[in-house]
């Protein structure tokens, strides 16, 4: 099991702020998670439509989509972010 | 030393704690951010966070500063919750012992914690409320420092 979390206009998107679930099968990484969660259904689909940036973060840092996934990760997605 | 937080904070008060009993500082150098409206158009700005990375995001950065530049002291301050046009967002507190490493570091700090700290702007008014979108600006502004780095190898 891995935790989700989204932030901000994502966590709007689809309706939630945290999430459990099982790592996909196979060699996990950001993208395939995202791939994975794309196919459950519209909001992630919407969430996570070609041309909509996003980031992640994996254990609290910022990660790329190649980044590596094991079970017990914490893995965050949000849009580019606007501190400052 | 970072901090997140939700209340106020008083920049010479900050500067003063900061620099209590130090006499090896020669230059100090303070940025604060605050919400601006846009002719009315903001009456209130929520600012998000991600509690743990937020925190973990702004000391990588702080420690970074402290590598490039010979700094004496630092601090990183920012605040999240609802907050109001004129209200303080985020200061920046950087003391060298010359001018150049405190304004370079200051602005360091403020380039990257734009680009890769976990905060996200809501804007509310009359119009209704939006999440304030990244400008490029700010990516390239942090790539310039890579390019730099780079430029020195």
């Amino acid at each position: 099991m891995v935790t989700l979390l989204y932030f901000a206009s994502l966590r709007e998107r689809v309706g939630r702020s945290r999430e459990e679930l099982p790592l996909p099968p196979g060699t996990p990484t950001v993208e395939t998670l995202v791939e994975h969660l794309r196919s459950r259904d519209a909001r992630w689909t919407e969430a996570f439509a070609p041309g909509r940036m996003w980031r992640g973060a994996v254990n609290r840092r910022m990660a790329d989509p190649a980044t590596p996934l094991k079970p017990g990760d914490e893995i965050a997605f949000f849009p580019p972010v606007t501190g400052g | 030393m970072i901090r997140v937080q939700q209340e106020d904070f008083d920049i010479g008060a900050e500067v003063a704690k900061l620099t209590a009993g130090r006499t090896d500082i020669g230059a100090i150098v303070t940025f604060t951010g605050t919400v601006r409206d846009h002719d009315g158009a903001v009456e209130e700005m929520t600012l998000e966070h991600y509690p743990g990375m937020t925190e973990r995001e702004l000391s990588r950065i702080e420690a970074e500063a402290q590598a490039r530049w010979p700094l004496q002291a630092s601090l990183v301050v920012h605040r999240y919750g609802m907050l109001r046009p004129g209200d303080n967002i985020v200061l920046v507190v950087t003391a060298s012992e010359h001018r150049d490493a405190a304004f370079d570091a200051a602005k360091f700090l403020m380039d990257y914690l734009k680009n890769s700290a976990p905060f996200w702007k809501r804007e509310s008014g009359p119009g209704g409320s939006r999440w304030v979108e990244a400008e490029a600006g700010d990516a390239d502004a942090a790539a310039r420092w890579h390019k730099r780095n780079h430029a020195a190898e």
